[in-house]
């Protein structure tokens, strides 16, 4: 296993606002913040590991990619930052997964609360049968963040790269945009909760070139603020976007470090393998 | 090399027209009911006009003076139904966001059986149990709790048709794809948020196509209501007082007492009708609405 070096530079107040945390970051210091922190994580459903001990590092306002072939343990390993896990009847998470020194699997974490901060879009578009507006209100509103609501739901459309095509149809049913729309939109809603890390769990696999190419575009966009995770079939697309990759082998991590290093000097023959599209 | 056989080409066509009588059965029994109710209909209707029987509100075709205003009867009917609604729309809805939103598989394999037991109790014994134990305890919580009551029938209704509103609004929440919950769950839902805010409201179609259904199926009810209804049709709200549904007066004048053929026995038809109409357009709205709820995903 070969892991990048890193200098942990944890804030002391680990609930610390992101833009402030941003300043921080800022200057010529070169270190990456950690976000999230996995350690020693084993994944289980019904006692079969799909993710074993793994440990890995998520650094924060990059874009880390997750890859490996399929049924390899990375939309597992995904939905464990955010417990989207535990609707799984029968999974079990073993070791920790630390966002700023909190294990989100410890007793007193609301998983609730973890899913408004760290935020998730899906391999499917999966917009609620409800109005644009409404789909992208709805995170706001039920956690109870009432003002503003126009505001936010327009700014989120703008950072999503959609409100010019929606702005004069927003109490129009999200189930008539195209599939490159209602993706964009469930980035949309999940930029309205304003989280500080969105998840995506093969966010283009079911979009064309073109609207593929729109996200990957926006992805750039958002990693100025956002920190983000994405799972991905496609190499081109890790390589494209992210600033670390991951490979993973049967629920293993195989290969953890720089994006561009993974991609020309990987230290593992697996990976070599694997980016040069001998299997998988 | 390919020739037919014809020992096997006409074997095939045989069965499918074996296949295709079966259910033509089925057509024909319903056409043909539907052609005695108007016929028999056709007969009642020379002796008393569409507007008295459908406008009028004394219903004593039995007695004289003979009245056929056909109101106290749907009123009977629809007190019935409005009791019905009341129990078991709430409460199957409850139970189908329990089984299928809450419940662990485990409970759910216990749970489905039994609701389904509910709707295989023969209504005989609903109506047994309205009048020898529903009656008497309203009657120990109420005061004037008359023997045959509309309230207790609506209780067994609603007891009947309940695992029917649990049952298909169960599919239809189970219908909503895993991906809109996980959706939901992703913005910082709670399970109550979910359910409510996003789940019902992708299967609100589905859910008034269950309850339209329950509902004419509780205005064709007959055995439970003919027993603990009562005989006596009336114009009333209250509950607790004997009422005559269309159903049960069918039954009445079916059991034999009237003889065939005079304007009496001909009034069944008339009322049969109307049920029919009534169930018809009920049935025809719910397959509207279910229709509106396949598109939603599409």
């Amino acid at each position: 296993m070969n892991m990048i070096a890193h200098k942990k530079a944890l804030p002391e107040k680990f609930l610390m606002d992101s833009k402030t945390m941003g300043k921080e970051l800022s200057g010529k210091n070169k270190t990456e913040n950690i976000v999230l922190q996995v350690k020693d994580v084993t994944i289980c459903y019904s006692g079969t590991p799909a993710i074993n001990n793994v440990s890995l590092t998520i650094p924060e306002r990059r874009i880390t990619a997750i890859i490996g072939p399929s049924g390899c343990g990375k939309s597992t390993l995904l939905r464990s930052f955010n417990r989207m896990n535990d609707f799984v009847p029968g999974a079990t998470v073993e070791g920790q997964v630390l966002y700023r020194d909190i294990d989100l699997y410890g007793s007193n974490v609301d998983p609730v609360e973890v899913r408004r901060k760290i935020g998730m879009v899906f391999q499917k578009p999966n917009p609620f049968p409800k109005s644009i507006f409404q789909n992208v209100a709805w995170g706001p509103l039920i956690n109870g963040f009432r003002k503003d609501i126009n505001e936010r739901v327009e700014k989120s459309l703008r950072a999503a790269a959609l409100w010019d095509e929606v702005k004069d149809r927003l109490k129009d049913s999200a189930m008539a945009l195209s599939g490159g729309q209602q993706q964009r939109l469930c980035i949309a809603r999940a930029l309205a909760m304003e989280p500080e890390i969105i998840l995506m769990d093969e966010p283009c696999s079911a979009l064309d070139p073109v609207s593929t190419a729109r996200i990957e575009d926006l992805m750039y966009e958002l990693k100025q603020q956002y920190t983000i995770v994405i799972v991905t079939h496609n190499m081109q697309q890790a390589s494209r976007v992210s600033k670390f990759t991951a490979f993973f082998e049967a629920g293993k991590l195989v290969e953890f470090g720089k994006t561009k290093n993974i991609f020309t000097h990987p230290t593992n023959k697996r990976t070599e393998e694997y980016v040069t599209g001998r299997f998988g | 090399m390919f020739q037919r056989k014809w020992a096997k080409h006409w074997r095939e066509e045989g069965i499918k027209a074996g296949l295709f009588l079966c259910a033509t059965v089925s057509v024909l029994t319903t056409f043909a009911i539907v052609w005695i109710l108007i016929r028999e209909a056709g007969v009642f209707f020379q002796e008393v006009s569409v507007s008295e029987f459908l406008f009028g509100t004394q219903w004593t075709p039995l007695l004289e003076p003979r009245s056929f205003g056909v109101l106290p009867l749907v009123c009977g009917t629809f007190l019935i139904v409005a009791g019905t609604a009341l129990i078991a729309l709430p409460a199957g809805l409850a139970t189908a966001i329990y089984l299928s939103e809450y419940a662990s598989s485990r409970v759910r394999s216990i749970l489905k059986p039994i609701l389904e037991v509910l709707a295989g109790i023969p209504t005989v014994v609903y109506g047994y149990f309205a009048l020898s134990f529903v009656t008497p305890l309203l009657r120990t919580v109420f005061s004037d709790v008359q023997i045959f009551n509309a309230a207790s029938a609506s209780i067994v209704v609603g007891i009947m048709v309940l695992s029917m509103v649990a049952s298909l609004c169960d599919d239809t929440l189970r219908a909503v794809p895993a991906s809109l919950r996980q959706g939901a769950y992703a913005v910082g839902a709670t399970p109550v948020e979910v359910t409510l805010g996003v789940v019902i409201p992708s299967s609100l179609s589905g859910i008034m196509a269950a309850f339209v259904l329950a509902l004419s199926r509780a205005i064709g009810e007959t055995m439970a209501v003919t027993l603990a209804a009562g005989a006596t049709p009336k114009m009333t709200m209250d509950p607790f007082v004997g009422i005559q549904t269309m159903t049960a007066y069918i039954v009445q004048v079916s059991l034999g007492d009237t003889p065939a053929g005079g304007i009496a026995y001909q009034t069944i038809f008339a009322v049969s009708a109307l049920l029919f109409v009534i169930t018809l357009i009920m049935n025809i709205v719910s397959s509207h609405l279910l229709r509106k709820f396949r598109e939603v995903y599409e």
